[in-house]
């Protein structure tokens, strides 16, 4: 069970109130495909992914990415359990997509990066801090259901 | 891990867009920053483990002296690491021995310092670093850790 101070409550919570779902979840996911390109393998159904172009203006990729935002707002949503929120969707990542959890770590990295380049000097290192551990417990209970 | 033709050269073009004077890189790179809180106390922060390497300093604040000190050497490493890229283990061997050696810094850290910097990087540079300027960086980084631990 993790600890949420009211403070870490009203950061995460607000970084999220003030994000374009459409825009931030398709630049995390593209930026991931592009820095570590192994994780190209969980899309290969998705179409063209030959370059960095291709990844940019891939539809499959857009709409996957919006999705996965809506589905970190899960977690902002329940903060205090976030571990069985995610129980479902940690067995369909494990047992049916099969995808090495190391690989949200990495993906939780781009989103950092992509936030970042969005809040600028506000993305405090008090404020990076806060949202780390919040992707931290998000890609921990998304590695729970591994067997 | 190799850094192609292609990488170094992302790398440079990225390098010399954003200092604004090639001889004071490391201290320019900081003070154009330091609102924005540079990578070392960023790391501090976030990462307090880190803080034990620096337990001699009394004040770890990011106005004292020795943080913003140590801070504008490490982006001055970086700068030279970025001059030496196309033989990093020969020009950074020195500080490789230093790291390695004499601090004896677990290896991990270097990553952890590495995201940070690419933090900075992406809060101060929001247009220009770019997935493919990342990956170049990232994957630049990643080989002066290896060479500061091995």
């Amino acid at each position: 069970m993790v600890a949420w101070s009211d403070q870490e409550r009203s950061i995460i919570t607000s970084i999220f109130s003030n994000l374009d779902y459409n825009d931030v979840g398709p630049k995390a996911l593209i930026r991931c495909l592009i820095v570590y390109p192994w994780t190209q393998r969980y899309f290969a159904s998705f179409g063209n992914l030959y370059n960095a172009d291709a990844i940019k203006t891939n539809p499959n990729i857009q709409a996957h990415g919006t999705k996965i935002l809506h589905g970190l707002d899960r977690a902002v949503k329940n903060m205090d359990d976030i571990k069985t929120t995610y129980a479902e969707l940690s067995v369909l990542h494990s047992e049916k997509l099969h995808v090495d959890p190391d690989n949200f770590k990495l993906l939780a990295d781009c989103l950092t990066i992509v936030i970042a380049a969005k809040m600028g000097s506000g993305f405090t290192p008090e404020i990076q801090e806060t949202f780390q551990k919040f992707l931290a417990v998000v890609v921990s209970a998304l590695g729970k259901q591994y067997h | 891990m190799n850094l192609t033709a292609k990488d170094k050269n992302t790398v440079r073009t990225f390098w010399a867009k954003i200092s604004t004077n090639a001889e004071d890189i490391g201290t320019d790179f900081c003070l154009k920053i330091k609102s924005f809180f540079p990578p070392f106390f960023r790391m501090l922060v976030v990462y307090p483990q880190t803080k034990t390497y620096f337990s001699h300093w009394k004040d770890p604040s990011p106005s004292s002296a020795p943080v913003k000190k140590h801070g504008a050497t490490v982006m001055a490493g970086v700068a030279d690491a970025v001059a030496k890229i196309d033989d990093l283990r020969a020009g950074l061997l020195s500080l490789s021995e230093l790291h390695a050696f004499t601090l004896r810094v677990d290896p991990a850290n270097f990553k952890v310092l590495s995201h940070n910097i690419l933090v900075v990087l992406a809060i101060s540079f929001p247009n220009d670093f770019t997935p493919e300027v990342h990956v170049a960086m990232d994957k630049f980084l990643s080989a002066v850790d290896l060479c500061n631990y091995s």
